[in-house]
């Protein structure tokens, strides 16, 4: 048999690779759930405290300790599992996988095993206008580990560490684990099934789903099989790999991006993809190799004895159903049908913070379109400016809606409306307050507007001939002049017309 | 002058609520008793003066600041040193734990405390609880105060020779497969093991959680019914304790009456590997109970049989597990972390050390066991069995209303007769181990001598019925008491 090290792999271009061969992609999700307590203790779960303050015998696994099941996490999960279309195990069972680590305070994980609280489910995604849905295999529940933090090293990791440290405040924070079924193809739609799940759970409040603290954390399974043609039966599976800790969305695409490159030029020279987990490096945007699955570990599941089984009535799941909220997938489409939203301009919307305001702009009574241009182009950059969620700028929806409807009733240019934006930002009262204090009121008759029109057509006496000659196209130097004498405060259209009525024109 | 160290736990408490004896003075009788009979028995491995003189000053105080104390306030009690109890070390007879000491207590010794119970030390044990004679200990064997070359039973050998010693009145114990009946029958005394879930196991260091249950060990089934009360009901850190009332235990104790009672006894548990003697005082026990007025009969259990397989099958899964969290990292023994060595090698190196023969002939049992391929064949065929048993039980109980066998195939062996024979020795909790299977109630209480030794008869119960076993075994106790004339522990050898 060929040994790896004598065959020349030369790695295809994506586009190549995916030509020839169909990726299969599976994702496994962990989910930190936001309970205020862990999964088995009522050790507090907040991020960022000094290490080992937010323990307990339970959580530090010492002899003698029980868990007790926490009631918020199962709620959170049924959410999950009722959000992601699962139906919700009328009783199941904890399971312990059991396995030797440091950072493991009982060298088991109270995890589910073959008895998942929820099942069968699955996730709608729209990828550039075409609808995938991702089945879900299973919503299942467990703890944490702790962290291990290796010292001495290179960038952390234990090859070359001196020492090691662990912090168990992770250790028992309560998770879900959300299983796909292998039916995404493309590492956009891997991409865009994280950042749709990771709205879900904002959504539904159960997590604060921020991968960059690990609070979301992405395993992604990739395969490649030939490419069938049309009519034949599509190749089995080929044998996967399993990049764990994925931490950003670019990360998750980049990474299963790498996999199919890479995979495929094993393939192509002949050699097998072996079954290993592996580690995506960032800097270099590659995989590499860890332990090998084919060696792996036994983890001896069996069912944790520590715990009854979870027995829910249909009555409670009934009740966590009731507190569902809208999901991201019925608001876009709500918001579409209701503003004329498209989805680019929603997921704008959503990256840049300002969805909920724009429909609450909406909902003060400001045009969907206003409320979009306002915040995304305009109060959107000034909370980046300020260092501050848009969320958190002293303008909200009921004065910008205001803002908006003095705009389309004419009385404020946007040149204007920016003004009383700073004014309101400065603290200067309401818009109405603000244009009033400021006087920014949009001049269209009166003494003021007529004395700048004569003004400029004295200044400017060679086009005020042309204007008068009959080329009325030429009266825009003109126009801008009063605008400018105006301090910008004159109504064009008034000005214009005014102009024109003055030179007989 | 008498001897306050051969009083029962009720007489104890009652001359210190009538202030005829002060908790002190019993606290420092039974200290003097250790001091004097221990070296021969090594019953206790940590002795807690200081925190055993405080406890019984505070049951002092209480009594002069004029409040009403419970019916074990002052009582010294040996405790199993499988409990992590603030203030004292916790070793379960392992190296394994040497210097550890709990940061918390077992809610069995919260409860303790709240009733005023003087906790002496901590008594010696099978290591992890595995084991039937309690030369599994890292610290010695204990002896059995009938015959100091024999064996006190096991795992809660230190318990039950702390309370046949006269060392203190009561003891706590935990029974997985007999560990607290068995010690019970071949010392002597009564032993309890509550149903599953009737006392809490928070903070009792597991060995099989769905086997595991802590109970009394005591001279009398008043004592017993007592410390069962006042350690027993639901408790929310352990969810699978019952959230049910505990069961009247005490009044049943005390009320003598059996007439009506059905008495079944278990086929299966008796014939050829029972001693003539075990035989002779069984039968003899059971037309005792005749004369009371309980109708004896006989009835067959038939998965019994296989009850002894499917435990050590299921008791080594769970501790295989339960034991992993001893790993060098967070607490305990430590061993060849020279700085050299890796997590992985250190745990290695400290497991290898810390734990001894039987405990790492169990885990590796319950490690294969549990391995993928083999799981169905062995954890999963256990379980059947197990539900096996249960319907066993369950067809019994529509028939009669407990059910009674011998406690022991045999009395108390000789110090180092089955060390070398694991399966021998497992023998010993033949009869032990259907009521840990099924979860429900039994007691052991001792019916006379055979060969100069205790023998132990057992009653087992419905689960949650537990007050039944105390109903026979306190009528029992007091005809047998009677017609001997004096309670059988009188008869052991004075140490």
């Amino acid at each position: 048999m060929t040994s790896p090290t004598n065959v020349a792999v030369t790695t295809p271009t994506f586009d190549d690779a995916v030509a020839r061969y169909e990726p299969v992609i599976g994702l496994e999700t962990h989910v930190e759930l936001g309970t205020a307590s862990k999964m088995f203790c009522g050790c507090s779960t907040v991020f960022g405290a000094e290490p080992n303050t937010q323990v307990c015998p339970t959580c530090l696994g010492l002899p003698g300790s029980l868990p007790v099941v926490n009631e918020a996490a199962v709620r959170f999960a049924v959410m999950i599992g009722l959000a992601l279309n699962c139906s919700i195990s009328p009783w199941c069972r904890f399971a312990r996988k059991n396995y030797f680590y440091p950072d493991m305070p009982k060298n088991f994980q109270i995890s589910q095993y073959d008895e998942p609280l929820c099942e069968n489910g699955w996730l709608d995604l729209e990828v550039a206008g075409k609808i995938h849905r991702i089945g879900i295999t299973r919503v299942h529940m467990e703890e944490d580990t702790g962290k291990s933090l290796h010292v001495g090293g290179a960038s952390g990791r234990i090859h070359g560490a001196t020492h090691s440290l662990v912090d168990y405040n992770r250790a028992g924070i309560p998770l879900v684990e959300i299983v796909t079924e292998p039916d995404i193809r493309s590492p956009e739609v891997a991409r865009a099934y994280v950042d749709e799940l990771r709205e879900l759970c904002r959504a539904l409040t159960v997590s604060d789903v921020r991968m960059e603290q690990g609070s979301l954390r992405c395993d992604a399974n990739v395969s490649l099989r030939p490419r069938s043609a049309p009519g034949e039966p599509a190749a089995p599976y080929g044998t996967r790999s399993e990049t764990k800790n994925l931490n950003s969305l670019r990360s998750v695409e980049r990474a299963v991006r790498y996999e199919i490159v890479r995979q495929a030029g094993r393939l192509d020279a002949g050699l097998r993809v072996v079954q290993e987990t592996r580690h995506f490096d960032e800097a270099s945007g590659t995989t590499s190799s860890g332990r090998s699955k084919e060696e792996a570990t036994d983890y001896r599941y069996f069912p944790e004895p520590d715990l009854t089984p979870l027995a829910l009535t249909h009555e409670y799941v009934d009740a966590v159903r009731a507190t569902i909220p809208e999901l991201p997938a019925q608001r876009r489409a709500r918001l579409s049908v209701d503003h004329g939203f498209s989805p680019a301009e929603i997921v704008n919307m959503r990256n840049a913070g300002v969805l909920d305001l724009v429909e609450q702009t909406v909902m003060a009574g400001a045009a969907a379109d206003a409320a979009r241009k306002w915040w995304l182009n305009e109060l959107a950059r000034r909370a980046a400016d300020a260092g501050v969620a848009p969320t958190g700028l002293a303008i909200g929806p009921a004065e910008v809606a205001r803002i908006a409807e003095l705009v389309a009733a004419g009385a404020l240019t946007d040149a204007l409306a920016r003004k009383v934006i700073d004014g309101v930002l400065a603290g200067e009262g309401s818009p109405d307050e603000v244009v009033a204090g400021r006087g920014l009121k949009l001049v269209s008759d009166g003494g003021a507007l007529a004395e700048a029109v004569d003004a400029a057509i004295a200044a400017q006496p060679a086009i005020a001939d042309k204007v008068r000659a009959g080329k009325v196209n030429a009266v825009g130097p003109l126009v801008g002049a009063v605008m400018k004498a105006m301090k910008g405060q004159a109504d064009a259209n008034a000005t214009r017309k005014l102009l024109l009525e003055r030179l007989n024109a | 002058m008498t001897d306050v160290s051969r009083f029962s736990a009720a007489r104890t408490a009652a001359a210190i609520a009538a202030g005829e004896l002060s908790a002190l003075e019993v606290t420092q009788a039974a200290l003097d008793r250790i001091a004097k009979v221990d070296d021969r028995i090594n019953a206790f491995l940590h002795v807690d003066v200081d925190g055993a003189v405080a406890a019984a000053r505070g049951v002092d105080r209480r009594r002069a600041a004029g409040e009403r104390l419970g019916p074990l306030a002052g009582v010294p009690l040996a405790l199993k040193d499988v409990f992590a109890a603030r203030g004292m070390p916790t070793t379960c007879g392992s190296r394994m734990l040497e210097g550890w000491r709990p940061p918390y207590d077992a809610t069995v010794v919260a409860k303790l405390r709240a009733a005023g119970v003087v906790i002496i030390g901590k008594a010696n044990m099978d290591e992890f609880a595995m084991g039937s004679s309690t030369e599994n200990s890292a610290y010695g064997p204990t002896r059995n105060p009938w015959d100091t070359d024999r064996i006190p039973g096991g795992s809660s050998g230190g318990s039950a020779a702390a309370v046949a010693a006269f060392e203190t009145p009561v003891s706590i114990g935990t029974d997985t497969g007999g560990s607290i009946r068995q010690p019970a029958a071949v010392c002597g005394l009564v032993g309890v093991k509550p149903t599953y879930g009737g006392v809490s196991r928070y903070g009792l260091v597991a060995f099989s959680s769905s086997l595991d249950q802590a109970g009394p060990l005591a001279r009398t089934v008043t004592d017993a019914a007592l410390l069962h009360a006042a350690i027993a009901g639901h408790d929310p850190l352990d969810t699978t304790s019952i959230e049910l009332p505990v069961p009247g235990v005490v009044a049943a104790a005390a009320s003598r009456d059996l007439r009506g009672v059905r008495i079944g006894v278990v086929r299966e548990l008796s014939g050829d590997g029972y001693d003539i003697g075990v035989r002779a005082r069984f039968s003899d026990a059971l037309e005792v109970l005749v004369g009371l007025g309980a109708e004896v009969i006989e009835v067959s259990c038939p998965h019994f049989v296989y009850a002894l397989p499917a435990y050590y099958l299921i008791a080594p899964s769970e501790c295989s597990s339960n034991l992993a969290r001893f790993d060098a990292m967070r607490f305990g023994l430590r061993i060849g972390d020279d700085g050299e060595a890796g997590a992985e090698e250190v745990m290695t190196r400290t497991r290898g050390a810390g734990f001894g023969a039987e405990v790492k002939r169990r885990i590796m049992l319950g490690t294969y066991a549990l391995s993928s391929g083999y799981y169905d064949a062995y954890y999963g065929q256990a379980q059947k069995v197990r539900t096996l048993i249960s319907q066993d039980f369950a067809a019994a109980y529509e028939r009669v209303d407990v059910l009674a066998s011998p406690t022991t195939p045999t009395v108390a062996f000789r110090l180092g007769e089955k060390v070398d024979d694991p399966v021998a020795m497992y023998l010993s909790d033949l009869c032990t181990i259907p009521s840990n299977l099924a979860g429900g109630p039994a007691m052991s209480l001792p019916v006379g001598l055979a060969d100069g030794l205790p023998v132990g008869f057992q009653i087992m119960a419905p689960t949650f019925a537990d007050d039944r076993l105390y109903q026979v075994g306190g009528a029992l106790e007091a005809a047998l008491d009677a017609a001997r004339g004096h309670p059988l522990l009188d008869d052991a050898p004075q140490l």
